[in-house]
């Protein structure tokens, strides 16, 4: 038997999970997360053994899904100092790099910035000869000085050449203890956002080394001989190395993992996420297992990058929404939030909340029934069919075709809801959900990306999908994917706008499944 | 009434602008950027309103033309706008008395003013759409007879390219374009020169500051918690034609246009209903159940239903839950050069044009 081991790394907990070969939850723990990375990861995954009395030897994976790099950037903590190399001047002159950043987050991360001639047009060929010249008195300049290096060529994700010439070129000068970030390999079109994430993740340098070693310690601790993953903003996991190069792509993993734990917790791949918490409830919807994207860039502690949160309903409505009649009823939009078990009537308080009303109606069992029985019966429906009619509501605008879909019902507050919601064809109310992320990495694949241009002048469409999509794939397997086991998962063609000889924005992804442990 | 513009004003205008951009005319945002830091380094720039301009004047826009793709990629130098703006008036053998925007969708509504920032001379608040179009001849001066040309090109390698005559603004428009390609799709264009009295009549008065008045009334309804989409209808005199979400998608690239149409099914009031979506860049034709609903040239918009930013047609994605709003065009679009300039026949629709205020009441 082969088993593996899911730990989320939260601001507040630290999870973990252990899941046998076929993905059943053999146990788990919820442990208060500590300063030391490596004592807190050892704490869960020793409970999660002892408790499921699993032969170490046979702990094949481990994954970690973790705030740490999310929580240095937000806090502006145990950042590297970074230089900032852009190359394609005189183009881009116009926007100095970290032009739109805030003051201190700047002042923490930027040693300083420079502008290099060379970089490509959106076909790839190059808009002017790469100043190898200009890279070699910059690398002179910064020998001893930084250990972190930032490159970001204009148009990159067409053609990387640039910042390959460049990295080698600073790598022979600086060692290779200077840690090298190049754009491409990280982010996509969109010249300030990727290179903002470029920056931020060579900026992560010491703090993704401490997370990993830690990780790593309390693995090799406990005696386990497992092979380690990393999750990913977009759902997948990578290994070690990946995520030592590129810790940027872990600071967006935890609502994608939440909702796919979720969703993997109930046994369906295409589904509607409800989570519904003390204040609001968050709906998203997954489809073949990963969750639908969102239009809008996420923005980390004021910088703009392009990765893709997931696309989640947010309503005002909660266990702790409070209900108030004049002409009618109204839930929430307030909530009294973490007060429910002071301020409600079933806690002996004098605030009538969305939980005071489930409690009557008999949904579940909490405080002082006794307390809510002088209550009217129409009162408590009305609300009753107000808190469903959002609900259902909610749903409905999720999802986007008319097959009813199951719903996963998630989250302290779901004991407001019955079980038979409208247009939907099962609710599942799912065990273990209070360790969803830990469970969402745990089951999640080895994955990457490539997103870039193609002009189907130069090459026919059918070469071009073909080349990006073995790009992908070979991303995979050196982000840990087994070769044989790694197939494409997605392939989007968004054509763009006033770009001659049919020239389409390509995305693909590449899914693979764990490589054997090494 | 002359007012100096400030950060401000900046970011209204931005946030503003892609409502009038109606789905195309790309993000703002680099712009917004570039005028930034022009103004932090250059002058202080002028709003004049049209009235203020002296009637034998040269004034002359100032544009960002290709692709929006590549320009949020290949950023500006910053010195394309100002070297053809600079060898436009070398041509012309005289001196502008200030800049303009021909577009004020979108982000041509932010590059006149970084243009201005670093010549030191006014921004007129006008411009030559009330919203965004695809070709440099959807513009109300074409409606006037007015030329695009002598007009300049500049890319940031330093390539300037003249074009001193064209027969008419359509061939400006293919012409200028082949060079643009060749620059690597993102020029930087200075075109329409013209007097203050060709001006007046031609441009469309207050645009600029529509724009920021619309992202002026956003900021403020998100402040207060008020609702963005009514601050948005009551600025625009605009009208809610729809809300859903998107269930299908359909784009293909032809004559270089990104086009295709998004199926929105409805939510709320408009559930059953289904509304589909034309767009070539910009949003062209809404059908609601299979009857035209509105076209081109009133505005068709949509904002994301919970935060009421636009969507752009390059950004609908699966699942976005949108309103869409439609605004009455300019008058001047609604004369019978101005239909077939940019009505629904130039763009292949057959249905006749009737204004959005007689079928949305």
């Amino acid at each position: 038997m082969v088993y593996k081991v899911g730990i989320d790394v939260g601001g507040t907990n630290t999870d973990a999970a252990i899941l046998d070969q076929r993905n059943r939850v053999l146990a788990k723990t919820k442990t208060p997360t500590t300063p030391d990375v490596s004592h807190g990861i050892e704490q869960a995954l020793t409970l999660v053994l002892e408790e499921s009395g699993t032969d170490r030897d046979a702990v094949q994976y481990c994954m970690l899904g973790t705030t740490h790099c999310v929580n240095a950037i937000l806090e502006r903590r145990s950042l590297n100092r970074v230089a900032v190399i852009r190359i394609g001047a005189p183009a881009s002159k116009a926007i100095p790099p970290l032009f739109d950043w805030p003051a201190d987050l700047r002042e923490a991360v930027c040693h300083d910035t420079y502008l290099v001639e060379g970089g490509n047009e959106f076909d790839g060929r190059p808009i002017g000869d790469l100043n190898e010249r200009r890279i070699r008195t910059i690398a002179s300049e910064l020998d001893g000085k930084v250990k972190s290096v930032a490159v970001t060529s204009i148009f990159s994700p067409v053609s990387g050449d640039h910042e390959n010439t460049a990295r080698d070129l600073l790598a022979e000068a600086l060692g290779e203890s200077v840690f090298i970030s190049v754009s491409h390999e990280i982010a996509t079109i969109g010249l300030l956002e990727r290179e903002n994430a470029t920056v931020l993740n060579a900026a992560l340098r010491s703090v993704s080394r401490t997370a990993v070693r830690g990780f790593r310690d309390a693995v090799t601790k406990l005696g386990l001989r497992s092979t380690l993953y990393l999750g990913q903003n977009d759902g997948t996991l990578m290994n070690v190395d990946s995520a030592l190069r590129y810790p940027i792509l872990t600071v967006a993993s935890g609502p994608t993992n939440s909702i796919r734990g979720a969703a993997f917790l109930a046994g369906v791949k295409n589904s509607i996420v409800v989570d519904v918490g003390g204040t609001s409830t968050d709906i998203g919807l997954l489809k073949d297992g990963f969750p639908l994207e969102s239009a809008r860039p996420v923005v980390i502690g004021g910088v703009r990058t392009n990765f893709r949160m997931p696309d989640m309903l947010s309503m005002a409505l909660g266990g702790g929404s409070r209900i108030r009649y004049r002409s009618g009823v109204t839930v929430g939009p307030d909530s009294v939030g973490y007060h429910l078990t002071k301020d409600s009537v079933v806690f002996g308080g004098s605030t009538l909340t969305a939980t005071d009303v489930a409690v009557a109606l008999g949904r579940c069992k909490l405080g002082d029934p006794g307390r809510m029985t002088d209550r009217s019966r129409e009162l408590l429906k009305a609300v009753d069919a107000k808190v469903h009619g959002m609900v259902e509501d909610g749903i409905d605008k999720v999802r986007i075709t008319p097959d009813p879909l199951p719903v996963v019902l998630v989250g302290g507050g779901s004991i407001l809801l019955r079980n038979r919601l409208k247009g939907v064809s099962q609710v599942i109310r799912p065990e273990h959900f209070d360790v969803a992320n830990a469970i969402g990495v745990a089951i999640a694949e080895v994955g990457a990306d490539v997103d870039t241009i193609l002009t189907y002048e130069t090459s026919s469409r059918r070469e071009g999908i073909d080349r990006t999509c073995q790009m992908a794939i070979d991303r995979a397997v050196a982000s840990g994917a087994d070769p044989r086991k790694t197939r494409i998962a997605n392939v989007e063609e968004i054509p763009i706008t006033y770009l001659p000889g049919n020239a389409v924005r390509v995305r693909v992804k590449a899914c693979g499944a764990l490589g054997a442990a090494s | 009434m002359e007012t100096f513009l400030r950060q401000e004003d900046l970011e209204a205008i931005a946030l503003g602008a892609p409502i009038l951009g109606t789905g195309g005319g790309g993000d703002p945002y680099i712009g917004k950027l570039i005028a930034r830091q022009a103004m932090s380094s250059g002058r202080p720039v002028r709003l004049i309103g049209l009235r203020e301009v002296p009637d034998r004047a040269l004034v002359i826009a100032s544009a960002m033309m290709g692709a929006p793709t590549v320009f949020v990629e290949k950023v500006p130098s910053g010195e394309e706008a100002v070297t053809a703006f600079l060898a436009l008036e070398e041509f012309l053998g005289e001196r502008a008395f200030a800049t303009y925007s021909i577009e004020a969708g979108g982000l041509n509504s932010t590059i006149p003013i970084g243009t201005a920032a670093k010549l030191g001379i006014p921004l007129i608040d006008a411009d030559g759409m009330g919203r965004a179009f695809p070709e440099i001849q959807m513009v109300s001066p074409t409606l006037y007879d007015i030329p695009a040309t002598p007009m300049a090109l500049a890319d940031e390698k330093g390539d300037v390219v003249i074009l001193k005559h064209t027969i008419t603004n359509r061939w400006t428009e293919r012409l200028a374009r082949s060079a643009t390609i060749d620059m690597g799709c993102s020029a930087m264009i200075a075109l329409y020169p013209m007097t203050g009295k060709q001006a007046k009549k031609a441009l469309i008065a207050g645009s600029i500051s529509f724009a920021r008045r619309i992202g002026n009334r956003l900021t403020k309804a998100w402040r207060t918690r008020a609702d963005p989409l009514d601050a948005i209808l009551s600025e625009t005199k605009g009208y809610l034609a729809f809300r859903g979400k998107v269930v299908d998608l359909e784009r293909r690239t032809e004559r270089g246009f990104a086009q295709g149409s998004v199926k929105l099914s409805g939510i709320d009031e408009d559930k059953g209903k289904e509304l589909v979506v034309h767009f070539q860049n910009e949003n062209l034709i809404a059908e609601l159940d299979g009857s035209v609903l509105v076209s081109v040239p009133d505005l068709i918009s949509m904002v994301d239903t919970e935060t009421s930013v636009p969507v752009t047609t390059e950004g609908l994605r699966y699942g976005l839950r949108v309103a869409v709003v439609a605004i009455p065009c300019h008058s001047k679009w609604r004369s019978a050069k101005g239909l077939e300039v940019v009505g629904p026949g130039y763009f292949g629709y057959t249905a006749p044009y009737r204004p959005v205020e007689r079928i949305l009441r």
